[in-house]
């Protein structure tokens, strides 16, 4: 798919989507059928790039967890003043 | 326990607001097959339910419908902002505005509040994944007349069509679970005692 994205925030929050998307539906899968090794080995690998995403997304754009929230090297608590998801536009 | 994360399941960004469509895709949030009851039946039902793997899908499942309960609100929400008293007025909307303004409140497109009679929490395992997955049927079906009053407006349309395709997987899913359940009980007579009571009488 030819997607176009405004920015680079944009780009990497979409792909956390489709990322978190394998992941969960991977999940479900896993439980109705928790011994097959291969969605496992799915599971983790996406798993892992998700978590990957979405650590590089809080660290550059503010947290998406409050597990991911880090106040160190600014004296703003983004959690309360970055943009609600369901506001529109990027969030 | 749960976490928050700040984001929605997928994206919903509505630029053109539409009041008639808000006030039936509001049936998602609290009306009969809607995101709500979908949640709180999975969630309820798992106390109940005496297998760990049926329990897992009711916890996953029930967690997904409260992202979804999140993106049906964000999609009220964003088609009902902005809004002119007049076009409040011509679309239809003045009855819910009265009472809500354009906040978003728990009720089916006909404006009957949610209802916890909506779903049921029957302690039986194989009657509860049966009422489950007529819930996903149900869900599915409202999708696809939400989908036929949309028509063309892609930014409605997209998330709807991704809640619809979910409400199928899960279908899946719980059939899965009622075959494993199944699996587990005398094959001459599935009903011959329930599984979460009788057991640990």
């Amino acid at each position: 798919m030819n997607m176009h994205f405004a920015n680079e925030q944009e780009k990497l929050l979409h792909d956390i989507g489709v990322l978190d998307f394998v992941v969960i539906e991977l999940a479900l899968y896993l439980d109705t059928h928790p011994t097959d090794r291969n969605a496992m080995e799915y599971y983790n690998h996406y798993n892992r790039m998700t978590n990957q995403a979405k650590k590089e997304y809080s660290e550059k754009f503010g947290p998406l967890t409050l597990a991911l929230a880090d106040t160190s090297d600014c004296g703003e608590w983004k959690w309360a003043t970055l943009p609600m998801p369901w506001e529109g536009g990027c969030a | 326990m749960w976490n928050y994360e700040r984001r929605l399941e997928f994206p919903v960004n509505i630029k053109a607001p539409n009041a008639m469509l808000a006030q039936a895709i509001i049936s998602q949030y609290g009306g009969p097959d809607g995101e709500m009851s979908a949640s709180m039946r999975y969630l309820s039902q798992r106390y109940a339910c005496p297998y760990r793997e049926v329990a897992a899908v009711l916890t996953d499942i029930g967690t997904e419908e409260l992202a979804h309960l999140e993106m049906v609100a964000a999609i009220v929400h964003q088609l009902t902002k902005n809004l002119s008293m007049e076009e409040i007025e011509e679309s239809g909307f003045a009855n819910y505005y009265v009472d809500h303004t354009i906040g978003i409140w728990p009720q089916a497109a006909g404006g009957v509040p949610f209802n916890a009679c909506e779903f049921q929490s029957k302690g039986d395992i194989i009657t509860d994944l049966t009422e489950d997955m007529a819930a996903e049927q149900k869900a599915r079906s409202t999708y696809d007349n939400i989908l036929r009053l949309v028509r063309d407006d892609p930014d409605v349309c997209e998330p709807i069509k991704f809640l619809r395709a979910r409400e199928i997987v899960h279908f899946q899913r719980f059939g899965e679970a009622l075959r494993i359940v199944q699996d587990r009980l005398n094959e001459k007579n599935f009903y011959a005692f329930n599984p979460g009571f009788d057991c640990t009488q």
